[in-house]
């Protein structure tokens, strides 16, 4: 056994991030800062339809347009005519029928972009539009259009039954719950650089979430070998989940390829809005049954998911979304059902939260219900129910690890309340509606709400997941120095400080110089789903270890004379499928976490100022504590952007606000305090147990505010984002509908 | 046409189509790359730039209107190998993700400390609320605005 050394920087200190000097001082390159000279621009022709046959595409007056170089259309892809993560049917470009508003149709490469951007007013494409399928239940309906051509319109139902799934109980509640699709708006917009090489292949510099999965897609579509295809990490602006999916990858590819010089594509505002995937818009339908004295007994769901377009991940999110819907309580006995479904709305996808967010917003609800009708505590009736290490879930599966539910809750519940301040003598900035000065006051009223939620950590339902790593230690002008090299993505979370961290804590070593990311070494997996410190940091902690080894062998530092290397790759626990009553071992392991917010709302106006928002998370061990607070502070803002304005608005499936201007997200006048507490339960069996900390304050924060805005109004709020017409009762609860059968 | 602007201290022109924005010219034109493009509409703040010493949003000004006239861009904050108060307490506060946003906070924070040195927590929100975040939740932006103005104070003659 080794015996770790404290080196400076190590694991547990709030260390500057790595990147911050050059970011700060507007050095460091993004994706859409990427240049070369010789370099042609590219530009996406889109579908201004949500649903046509694409009868004829007459591309020649585009091809003997100024500086026009390539025009290219799906009839051009050389290799497979579709990509996609998880089933392969979302076309590279687009031909026969376009599925979406904004589904790309052809692009063009020139010598300037205002040219590239000419050339796309010159393609002419003869569209025959056909009804678009708005409506997820629509969808369901025998005779809705099949939007895929096979049998109906599903891409996946399961069916989780636990105990006696008609078990009866003393009470019932019963609610329904919309939740609206957001945008995970990165403030990088999609970029990358495309270089042919001499060797007949391709170098995508690109900002992504996964090289390697980027990769497996890209190379068929060209219909080159893997090894002609590689894929090196440019600077990521932000991520959330929309860059999980491939956007102008495999286009500038094919322009580079067909050119034979560089090929950069940015994408604008409004084509991101297009270009990427979202957070599924879900529509939740719950019955809670629990004993007079507050147990639950039975909880009986079924989640509507809309999935879009394409497939993408909407298994996973919808596989999501039902295993956590009982939330993070013990119930013996549960039916629920989960159904994702193609429309001819923008294809859904990953964002933060990735389904445990809508299910949340659902259960939270009901959890409240609950505790009205039986004239309990809220608080109360959670930790009467609340998951310890030892519960299982409506899956079958028992929470091995750590699971303070009741602390988070008890925290969460005792912090500190912000001051009151009386409304009529305040600045009007500190009042709903601020620097709008609309209201002096006069009709505010408070809430408080409260949250719990949970969510897995990793990959699931036996995915094969793992991630390499490769260390060499050696001596540089004296001193000792640990190149680190992974494929892992720094999306902003932080990664790249936490490899660092865990190389110093490991080897010793001051000095830690990571190489770039690229599908020169195996797969790191993706910056997704809160995984990479564990998957990741745990291939540069194995990695570590055996150079470690090696080092001990020839007698420590002092005797380091030649390179020592090793490469390892971290795998997490096996995890499996569900069976056909949804019973199994889908998860690796699990965080939780719980929120309390305080509002106002100005009753006349339907404004809302949220006072205060605090979040304790269950994070197993803090690496680095400032960038955990870091992650639970920015995960809330997009937790109460979903909740009060954060909302692609669609028409017939066309889009209304693809633009900063018109879709809304938090400025720093809409954000209150976020106060963050840390549970530190270290989780066995992770490395150093830490758990991931990502997305655990975006699942809770929408709940919570809901759950405040309801008490502040008592009107009964179903759906998120809250809109002013919600607050006065301009638009009210469709109150328990039937499910779609 | 031939543009001519005066950037960060240096006379730089560059031949640019007539609807070019400043934001384009600087960084496709001038590989100025530090100011960010993110919404191309004046919401986001990414391009924060001083124009004759106001700060305007570069995406919102044609290269054209300023022809002849001052342009200062983060790039000028940091000359040689110095670093301004402002970007030292972006990096030590934690304010920086991503970090996309961040050159565009910083010229917009250095703009507010040199008009009012020691700015009240609803200033800074009111003088920030052009420039959006989608990592931090604007906390740690706080906080830094904060330490940087203490530390201007302190150093101020």
């Amino acid at each position: 056994m080794s015996v770790h050394i404290k080196t400076r920087g190590g694991v547990g200190e709030s260390i500057r991030r790595i990147d911050g000097q050059p970011k700060v001082l507007g050095q460091f390159e993004y994706a859409s800062d990427l240049h070369r000279d010789n370099m042609l621009w590219g530009e996406t022709l889109r579908s201004p339809h949500p649903h046509a046959w694409i009868r004829s595409i007459d591309v020649s007056a585009a091809q003997s347009s100024p500086g026009v170089r390539a025009v290219i259309t799906g009839a051009d892809v050389p290799g497979r005519k579709t990509f996609g993560l998880d089933v392969q049917d979302q076309p590279v470009l687009a031909f026969e029928k376009v599925r979406y508003m904004g589904e790309a149709v052809a692009v063009v490469a020139a010598e300037q972009r205002e040219q590239a951007r000419e050339a796309l007013k010159r393609i002419a494409v003869a569209y025959e539009e056909l009804p678009a399928l708005s409506d997820p239940e629509r969808a369901l309906e025998a005779d809705a259009p099949k939007l895929h051509g096979h049998g109906n319109n599903i891409i996946r139902t399961l069916k989780i039954l636990h105990g006696d799934p008609d078990a009866k109980a003393d009470v019932w509640v019963e609610g329904y719950y919309e939740t609206g699709m957001q945008d995970q708006a990165p403030l990088g917009p999609e970029a990358g650089l495309a270089i042919p090489a001499e060797d007949g292949g391709v170098d995508l510099y690109v900002a992504t979430q996964w090289l390697h999965v980027d990769q497996e897609q890209i190379a068929p579509c060209l219909d080159l070998p893997l090894d002609k295809v590689r894929l090196h990490l440019s600077g990521v602006g932000g991520a959330f989940g929309a860059r999980e999916d491939l956007s102008m990858h495999i286009h500038a590819c094919l322009l580079a390829l067909k050119t034979g010089r560089p090929v950069k594509i940015v994408y604008g505002r409004q084509e991101s809005f297009h270009g990427h995937v979202h957070r599924h818009p879900f529509r939740i339908w719950m019955r809670h049954g629990a004993t007079r004295d507050g147990r639950l007994v039975n909880i009986q769901a079924r989640l509507l998911a809309d999935g879009g377009a394409y497939t993408s991940t909407s298994g996973p999110v919808i596989g999501n979304a039902t295993t956590f819907a009982a939330g993070p309580y013990e119930v013996p006995n549960a039916r629920l059902e989960g159904t994702a479904v193609y429309t001819n709305n923008l294809p859904c996808g990953a964002m933060r939260g990735f389904g445990a967010v809508q299910a949340c917003v659902a259960f939270e609800g009901q959890m409240d219900k609950l505790a009205t009708r039986l004239g309990m505590d809220p608080i109360e009736l959670r930790l009467k129910n609340a998951m310890k290490t030892g519960s299982v879930m409506p899956t079958g599966q028992p929470i091995h690890g750590s699971a303070p539910v009741a602390e988070l809750l008890s925290r969460a519940a005792a912090m500190p309340m912000p001051a009151s301040e009386p409304p009529l003598d305040r600045d009007p900035m500190r009042l709903p509606g601020g620097a709008g000065n609309v209201g002096h006051g006069e009709a505010i009223k408070s809430g408080t709400g409260i949250a719990l939620g949970y969510k897995n950590l990793g990959y699931s339902e036996g995915f094969d997941d793992s991630s390499e790593a490769r260390v060499r230690l050696l001596r540089e002008h004296s001193a000792p120095v640990a190149h680190v090299k992974t494929a892992g993505v720094e999306v902003g979370q932080g990664l790249n400080t936490i490899i660092t961290q865990i190389a110093r804590t490991e080897l010793g070593v001051e000095r830690v110089v990571l190489d770039p990311a690229d599908t020169a070494i195996g797969s790191a997996g993706s910056s997704s789903a809160s995984r990479q410190t564990m998957m990741t940091g745990g291939a540069v902690q194995l990695a570590c270890q055996a150079v470690r080894e090696q080092l001990d062998q020839l007698g420590g530092l002092a005797n380091l004379d030649h390179p020592l290397e090793a490469t390892r790759v971290y795998h997490h626990r096996v995890t499996r499928k569900l069976d056909e009553n949804g019973q199994g071992d889908p998860h690796v392991t699990f965080a939780f976490a719980a929120a309390r917010a305080v509002v106002e709302v100005d009753t006349d106006l339907g404004l809302v100022r949220v006072v205060q928002l605090g979040v304790v998370q269950d994070v197993g061990k803090a690496l680095n504590p400032e960038s955990v607070i870091g992650q639970i502070e920015g995960g809330s803002a997009q937790g109460l952007g979903l909740a009060l304005m954060e909302e692609i608005e669609l028409k017939d499936s066309k889009v209304r606000n693809a633009s900063f201007t018109d879709y809304l997200m938090p400025t720093i006048l809409d954000m209150p305090t976020v106060v963050s507490g840390l549970v530190e339960e270290p989780e066995p069996g992770v490395p150093f147990g830490a758990k991931g900390v990502g997305e655990l304050s975006t699942v809770v924060v929408p709940a919570a505010i809901l759950a405040a805005l309801r008490q502040a109004t008592g009107r009964d709020l179903y759906r998120v984002p809250v809109k002013p017409d919600d607050l006065i009762g301009l638009r009210t609860s469709p109150g328990y509908r039937r499910p779609p059968p | 046409m031939v543009v001519r602007v005066h950037v960060n201290g240096d006379w730089r022109e560059a031949e640019i189509w007539p609807g070019t924005s400043l934001l384009s010219m600087l960084r496709d034109d001038l590989g100025l790359y530090g100011s960010k493009n993110a919404c191309e509409q004046g919401e986001c703040g990414s391009c924060s730039v001083w124009l004759d010493g106001d700060l305007v949003c570069a995406c919102l000004v044609l290269a054209a209107q300023a022809h002849g006239r001052e342009v200062r861009t983060v790039e000028s904050l940091s000359p040689g190998a110095s670093i301004h108060a402002v970007q030292e307490a972006f990096d030590e506060a934690g304010a920086v993700q991503c970090g996309f946003c961040t050159p565009g906070f910083i010229v917009a924070v250095a703009d507010l400390l040199a008009k009012d040195p020691s700015p009240t927590e609803v200033t800074i929100r009111e003088a920030l609320s052009g420039n959006l975040c989608r990592c931090t939740g604007y906390e740690k932006i706080l906080d830094a605005v904060k330490l940087a103005a203490s530390r201007l104070q302190q150093s101020a003659p």
